[in-house]
């Protein structure tokens, strides 16, 4: 038997942009941010389980190391 | 031992500490600084933790949160004082001025002319920074006097009241490279060259890394900088001046390491999470380089 790859085990959430749908190729954490596949918008997200994405917020001029 | 880590956007840098964290089985509180509310009086329910990790992206949330949770008796890598001097190119020319650490020539006014007449001592070309901001952000090298007074203007109309800091520094004509080093306690861990065409390197830009040759030279500078700030987990950005030697361009304070693990094989989420672990157990005095003064 095939084992499970780590995207299939993962949850999908739907990009608040475009609704398209946001498989993460692992499990996230809380504060991360991905990208959508479809319209390329930076997401980040906000609950692990469920999963819930919203758009991250724009870099401030105070960001950075 | 209890571990804070206090982040809001977690990047790859963040997710590399907090697998090795968990990989040493340590006890790791995640604390989005976006989240938390703060009594001021109250320092009971953080008591619990032995040492908190600052990786804020935002510099202001850092500064806020670190001096709050220091003045709770708990120890930040790094402290409040290394994030104020750190995150302003004013204060950290001037730390590094006091320790007799090399930098580009700097000069600062705050009103337009006066920032015009610093531009024309200093000499085309010439640099304009903001005193607060990262990843190569909003500098400008100006060649002529038309240049400059448009760039001035901008500043002072379109930015905030921190833009009306001008901090002119001269234009180094390096190698189309600049050197970052990391810098852990007292000790130079690794460091990396970052190739560009363009005048600012920052891999975040798009510049290319690749392992650095550590000599004492570097490493003395570097550590020497890392004191003059007050020390911890910093990333130092050298010039290679031809005619100055080695200058110190900028101390970083939240060190940004996911492009140099590879290139230099130094593990360097596991030297800063070492560095960390000691500051909890009250073996270093977080933040201050061991021998060194804050």
């Amino acid at each position: 038997m095939t084992p499970p790859t780590a995207t299939a085990m993962t949850a999908a959430a739907e990009c608040p942009e475009c609704a398209a749908e946001v498989r993460p190729a692992r499990k996230p954490l809380r504060g991360e941010v991905l990208r959508c596949p479809d319209c390329s918008a930076e997401l980040e997200v906000t609950s692990v389980s469920p999963l819930r994405l919203e758009l991250a917020p724009t870099v401030e001029e105070d960001w950075g190391e | 031992m209890r571990i804070g880590l206090l982040h809001s956007r977690v990047r790859v840098e963040e997710r590399l500490l907090i697998e090795e964290f968990q990989r040493r089985a340590v006890d790791l509180e995640l604390l989005d600084v976006r989240s938390l509310v703060w009594d001021l009086e109250d320092a009971d329910s953080w008591t619990r933790f032995d040492a908190v990790v600052d990786r804020c992206i935002s510099q202001t949330q850092a500064a806020a949160a670190v001096r709050i949770i220091e003045s709770y008796g708990v120890p930040c890598v790094n402290p409040a004082r290394v994030i104020d001097v750190c995150g302003d190119k004013l204060a950290t020319t001037l730390a590094l001025a006091r320790a007799g650490v090399p930098s580009p020539r700097t000069l600062v006014a705050v009103d337009e002319e006066s920032a015009l007449r610093a531009v024309e001592a200093i000499g085309y070309p010439a640099v304009l920074k903001p005193t607060v901001g990262s990843w190569g952000r909003l500098l400008a090298r100006v060649s002529d006097r038309d240049a400059a007074e448009a760039v001035i203007e901008h500043k002072a109309t379109l930015g905030g009241p921190q833009h009306g800091v001008f901090y002119v520094q001269e234009y180094i004509r390096k190698p189309q490279r600049d050197l970052r080093v990391f810098v852990v306690g007292d000790r130079a861990i690794c460091g990396i060259v970052r190739h560009s065409a363009h005048w600012i390197t920052n891999t975040a830009r798009g510049g290319r890394a690749e392992a650095l040759r550590m000599t004492d030279e570097i490493e003395g500078v570097c550590v020497r900088a890392a004191r003059a700030v007050g020390g911890g987990v910093l990333a130092i950005d050298l010039l290679e001046c031809p005619e100055g030697g080695l200058l110190v361009s900028e101390v970083n304070h939240t060190m940004e390491f996911r492009n140099s693990i590879e290139p230099t094989g130094v593990d360097i989420p596991a030297r800063m999470i070492d560095f960390v672990l000691e500051a909890a157990a009250g073996r270093t005095a977080a933040g201050t380089v061991a021998g060194g003064v804050a």
